[in-house]
């Protein structure tokens, strides 16, 4: 008899995960718990929109409209869980209190990497959370001079949302290029071209050695020897999955919550969205997954599994996507480019900084990246979607 | 069911069109458009599924 499900974690997967229930009929118990104060809220707003102060940060609340009286949920907010107890089904909370259930989805996401020896300081930063942005976006309205160590996609958001606020800003990255782990080399130099042009001084290949300033930071000293001064640091440099309390529980955790195919890490425990790794029959891996689409389509698969029982042929496919908006170019990109044969520029130029690129695996399209092309996005996405041949993909290119 | 896209909001990430094809389509100009924006409730899952998965919630239903 299903009759509690609890949802441990309240941003987007954990809601989602929650509407589904509700809307395939589970008329239940229905628990959602959540670490942070907030309602469910957006988080890829955080890093462009509210630093930048054209969208505040109330805007960013989930279900503004349609309100949670429909959801009938019990919503446990500022409330952490501690513990899972599979045997007995029940998850502790720090406030002292459980909550029991008959099926669990577990969305905890994950939390922002710090650097140790920079992590107390006032006027330094990560951005993960409504708080954080809230707390940063404040600083910055008084600051002159951000250093931003970390090049990936949110030290760079900032960085253009720092820009566009006008102050000066230095990107501090250790390896040689900008997001050189996620993207090729040429498109990762479009990229820092695009930053050095609108004024970022960009420092790559070097790492933060020291700090100057008592209890707020004055700046960093680099690798290179050089010091960098600074009102405010931002520290990006990725994310800690968060499953500490699930050390004991009896689940498989290797940099995140490994799941079949359903979704289910346990009978009756599903995981959901950054802190899972779902086998995804598209992906031919469980890839841990950081991304807002991602997160939605876990969140509605796991809930779906749950109703069903024990879901243990469901299967789970899905063309990974994710996107950055970063001054006026749109990146986008779909699939899985790792260990690609090819890149082929097959729309645009990296001079105009606006094209496609399609990327071959063997005789696969795996992947195609586009910057302020969405539509071609969209077209490579459904290519990617039915797993069409390299030959198809290009045929389709030219017959656009 | 009634549909309503906040075009403001759209940010062209195609989901919708993809969830939704005979519903959503990007056009030559470079928008959005709503094909039917009164579809029939058969059409209801797949709608759904659009209105989840937009990135900027530009879409909603009213009924």
């Amino acid at each position: 008899m299903l009759r509690r499900i609890a949802i441990v974690g309240a941003s987007l997967a954990g809601l989602r995960a929650a509407e589904t229930l509700r809307a395939r009929g589970f008329d239940g118990a229905l628990t959602l718990i959540g670490d942070e104060p907030h309602r469910p809220y957006d988080r890829p707003p955080l890093s462009k929109q509210v630093l930048q102060g054209t969208v505040e940060p109330e805007q960013t609340f989930f279900r503004k409209k349609d309100g949670y009286d429909a959801l009938a949920l019990e919503m446990r907010l500022g409330v952490r869980a501690t513990a899972l107890d599979l045997r007995d089904r029940r998850v502790t909370l720090d406030d002292g209190t459980f909550a029991d259930y008959d099926r669990l989805i577990i969305a905890t996401g994950a939390r922002a990497r710090t650097i140790p020896g920079l992590a107390s300081r006032p006027n330094v930063f990560v951005l993960r959370s409504l708080d954080d942005a809230v707390a940063l976006r404040q600083e910055l309205t008084t600051a002159s001079r951000v250093a931003i160590v970390g090049a990936g996609f949110i030290g760079l958001e900032v960085a253009a949302s720092c820009r566009a606020r006008g102050l000066h800003v230095t990107v501090i990255e250790a390896l040689a290029i900008p997001l050189a782990p996620i993207l090729t080399p040429e498109l990762c130099e479009m990229v820092a071209a695009t930053h050095r042009d609108h004024g970022v001084d960009l420092r790559t290949g070097v790492t933060v050695t020291n700090v100057v300033g008592d209890s707020r930071v004055a700046g960093v000293v680099l690798s290179d020897g050089s010091q960098v001064s600074a009102d405010v640091v931002v520290v990006g440099i990725g994310v800690i999955p968060n499953t500490e309390w699930l050390q004991s529980a009896g689940l498989t955790l290797d940099n995140g919550i490994l799941c079949d195919g359903s979704g289910q890490a346990a009978p009756g425990v599903y995981a959901a969205g950054d802190v899972a790794r779902v086998a995804n029959e598209w992906h031919g891996d469980s890839p841990r997954i950081e991304h807002w689409t991602n997160a939605v389509e876990q969140a509605v698969h796991a809930a779906e599994n749950a109703l069903a029982g024990s879901g243990a042929s469901a299967s789970f496919s899905s063309v990974p996507y994710f996107w950055s908006d970063q001054y006026d170019r749109k990146i986008q990109f779909a699939g899985d480019a790792r260990r690609h044969d090819e890149m082929v520029i097959v729309d645009g130029s990296l001079a105009e900084r606006r094209l496609t690129t399609i990327f071959r695996r063997g005789e696969r399209l795996v992947a195609c990246l586009t910057v302020n092309q969405p539509r071609a996005l969209i077209k490579y996405r459904k290519l990617l979607a039915a797993r069409a041949s390299w030959v198809v993909a290009l045929s389709e290119t030219a017959a656009s | 069911m009634k549909i309503v896209v906040d075009l403001n909001q759209c940010d062209l990430h195609g989901l919708c069109v993809e969830a939704a094809p005979e519903v959503f389509e990007i056009g030559d100009d470079g928008q959005l458009h709503v094909l039917n924006d009164t579809p029939d409730e058969g059409l209801r899952a797949k709608v759904d599924k659009a209105v989840r998965e937009c990135p900027t919630g530009a879409i909603s239903l009213e009924t």
